[in-house]
């Protein structure tokens, strides 16, 4: 009874039982996790609308709260819509005869991943390298943890994200809200943002950090800005995005120093001057229409790194109108990325890193097939860590201890716990990788990379092929 | 790599920079810092951009010229005094530090300004001292002498932004839109008549409180000796305060769970 977050059950004194409140129950999962007895099922339970195939039970059910309170409504997570999933119509290639496969557990396998910027060319004189090299940042494995504020996870959360990408050798993302003074030490795996609230950006907050990203715009809420309410800005909150405590933490739709290219470029090399050229600076854009002309532009403005987030990539709370209609799979928007900065011959400039729901290691080696250098996993690292993906981040009440802002539910995440589940998931992902590598008879991701030979389509039209850039299967 | 016009004596680091690229330029002041200089006269500056990004020490810069955008972004402790205009971007995100312009300044003054104090004896372009904010004892300052155009201190969540409206003719009132839109915390000041059609949404005028008063007296005072200016003159015209009529002007969007 207490497991639940969302007051579903209570105890009925006079009958000595215990009542549910069913339509309260999000389906967290939580308390038939923890019935000592296994005595709870969840089951889904729709009202009993008449069945109707337009006029779906979430659409009546919406349209009757906003009858009520006049309000946008909220969600948490990803989107949940039936939007075609490119990577289950993606199939991978394996060696046959021809070109022996590899054994991972016998051969050495190369994951490792270096982002930032490549030269044109490279000049030598007397064996010497002449070439100024970019500041690189070194993966063990394309994979790092994406964007995720304190204040929208818990201190626990982002303290177990932080010591898994420590001990992974990966890069964890500190979000837009700031980054707590005690995690500094994790500076060598961590990527700050800068976005338009520009919370906690200082020197120190610069220059610690191994790379900056300048967050225009994420895949849960392409084109809008976010807003902390005034409750969740405890003392820490505060401290970290420096704002007095209790007041709003108003992150605005656009950065207003950027309204063009040219804006983006003045702050990409402002970020470039306060850290002394030292850090490559990165660039995350929601995946939209338009997405390869920007890419474009983002690598021309001086960019290192491009992060592209599809409509799938979650977030704490959006707008549910715009989490679902807004933006375009990260598959499309990635591969046609690619191949527009591959035909403009400035590939080399950026790193491609994709985002927005990567569900599985396969999901994964797809993406680098299609073009990316690596890929940002937030909803999979939550999801790692215990939540059930029941969409009320927004709400504060995580019964996960994920994203809760009550401290009594944010202690229910034990940190050690949850770095050990991370770490544990990148790694099998990563061995994953080397077995699917193997297979095709290949060595190192590098060989992968926007290799679309490496993929076959099934089950997709003849557009769908050809933004892919992929060849149908047979 | 000092060039050789440059000139250190007595910790002052003087620069000839025309034709200095502002990578260059900026260089040559880090390594200035790193020697041990503690005041930098900057001449014939042309364009170059980002001047004191990326300095923590509390040098002085003089800049003679037109030093170019984002000067003193992320700035983090130099005072600097501009003999000239400033172009855009001045202060941005900056963190502690002083700008004095004797001059006018582009777009963006200021811009999520955290810390520090700007002072411009003109006026200001448009998107000047939006989204600044304070923290604890560090509190954002911006007094502007002359106007500013539209969107000015949108977003406006901590410190204190002075209008003194000293450039406009007689009669004649501040003319930038949506002033003060989302405006959630801070202070802003104006001298001078506003239009009230001209404020943002949710933006009210009131009359300044004694605590008020103090503040723009003291910031006045400081204005004026920077400029030369007569600070009982400025202060003895009518100013008023602009404050949210929320404090919450975004907690009313939503509908609950889904
Ligand atoms: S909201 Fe979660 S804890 Fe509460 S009844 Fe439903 S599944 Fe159980
Ligand atoms: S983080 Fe918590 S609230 Fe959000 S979806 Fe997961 S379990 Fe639910």
């Amino acid at each position: 009874m207490r497991q639940c977050s969302f007051d579903v059950h209570a105890y009925d004194e006079e009958d000595d039982a215990i009542v549910s409140a069913d339509d309260r129950c999000v389906g967290c999962q939580r308390c038939a996790t923890y019935c000592p007895t296994g005595a709870i099922t969840i089951r889904l339970s729709e009202r009993d609308f008449r069945l109707n195939a337009n006029w779906r039970p979430e659409h009546l059910m919406d349209i009757k709260r906003q009858a009520e309170t006049g309000g946008v409504i909220l969600t948490g997570m990803g989107n949940d819509k039936p939007y075609r999933i490119y990577w289950d119509h993606l199939l991978l290639n394996a060696s046959q005869v021809t070109n022996p496969s590899i054994d991972p557990l016998r051969e050495p396998m190369e994951l490792r991943t270096f982002l930032g910027a490549k030269p044109d060319r490279l000049r030598f004189a007397d064996g010497r390298l002449l070439t100024e090299l970019a500041p690189q940042v070194r993966l063990e494995m394309p994979i790092l943890f994406s964007a995720m504020s304190y204040g929208a996870i818990t201190y626990n959360a982002q303290l177990a994200l932080m010591q898994a990408a420590e001990e992974c050798g990966t890069l964890c993302n500190t979000g837009e809200g700031g980054w707590p003074r005690d995690f500094r030490r994790f500076g060598k795996n961590v990527i700050v943002q800068c976005a338009s609230g520009r919370f906690g950006v200082d020197f120190d907050y610069l220059n610690q950090a191994a790379v900056v990203e300048i967050k225009i715009g994420q895949g849960a809420k392409p084109g809008i800005g976010g807003h902390l309410p005034g409750e969740k800005v405890t003392p820490l909150v505060a401290e970290t995005r420096m704002i007095p405590v209790g007041t709003d933490a108003l992150s605005p739709a656009p950065q207003h120093d950027i309204y063009s290219i040219e804006d983006l470029s003045t702050l990409i090399y402002a970020l470039k001057e306060a850290t002394n050229y030292e850090k490559p600076v990165s660039v995350k854009i929601a995946a939209v229409h338009n997405a390869p002309a920007i890419a474009s532009g983002i690598a021309r403005a001086g960019a290192d790194i491009i992060a592209i987030d599809g409509v799938r990539g979650g977030t704490g709370a959006a707008p549910k109108v715009i989490r679902d209609n807004v933006g375009i799979p990260i598959e499309l928007a990635l591969a046609a990325v690619d191949r527009r900065l591959r035909r403009e011959g400035i590939r080399n400039r950026v790193s491609l890193v994709a985002a927005g729901g990567f569900r599985s290691s396969a999901d994964v080696i797809k993406a680098i097939a299609l073009g990316a250098d690596a890929v940002y996993i937030g909803t999979a690292a939550l999801v790692a860590m215990g939540c059930t993906l029941c969409q009320q981040c927004y709400t504060g009440k995580c019964a996960w201890g994920i994203t809760s802002a009550d401290p009594v539910l944010a202690k229910r995440l034990n940190p050690d716990i949850a770095t050990r589940r991370l770490v544990n998931l990148v790694k099998a992902w990563s061995l994953e990788i080397k077995e699917m590598l193997g297979g095709m008879g290949i060595n190192a991701i590098e060989s992968v990379r926007g290799n679309r030979l490496h993929l076959r389509g099934v089950g997709l039209e003849e557009w769908e092929l050809e933004t892919l850039g992929v060849r149908g299967a047979g | 790599m000092l060039r050789e016009d440059s000139a250190l004596s007595d910790r002052v680091l003087s620069i000839d920079t025309s034709g200095v690229y502002y990578r260059d330029l900026n260089k040559m002041l880090r390594e200035g810092v790193a020697k041990g200089a503690r005041e930098f006269v900057l001449r014939g500056v042309t364009g170059q951009r980002y001047i004191g990004t990326g300095l923590v020490e509390r040098v002085s810069i003089k800049i003679f010229g037109t030093p170019g955008n984002d000067l003193g972004a992320f700035m983090d402790g130099p005072s600097i005094e501009v003999f000239g205009n400033a172009q855009d971007g001045l202060g941005n995100t900056m963190n502690s530090g002083k700008i004095v312009v004797h001059g006018n300044a582009g777009d963006l003054l200021g811009m999520a300004m955290r810390g520090g104090k700007i002072f411009v004896k003109g006026d200001a372009g448009c998107r000047s001292a939006i989204h600044m904010k304070e923290y604890r004892d560090m509190r954002p300052t911006v007094v502007i002498g002359g106007t500013a155009r539209d969107f000015f201190a949108e977003y406006m969540a901590g410190g204190e932004v002075v209008l003194l409206g000293l450039t406009l003719p007689p009669g004649v009132r501040h003319s930038c839109a949506f002033m003060g839109t989302g405006m959630h915390g801070g202070r802003i000041y104006i001298r001078g008549a506003i239009d009230p059609s001209k404020l943002g949404k949710g933006v009210i005028i009131q009359e300044l409180s004694e605590p008020d008063w103090e503040t723009v007296k003291a910031r006045v005072a400081e204005f004026a000796a920077y400029f030369d200016m007569d600070a009982g003159a400025i202060l003895s015209a009518p100013f008023v305060k602009l404050c949210p009529a929320s404090t919450r002007p975004y907690g009313v969007l939503y509908a609950g769970r889904n």
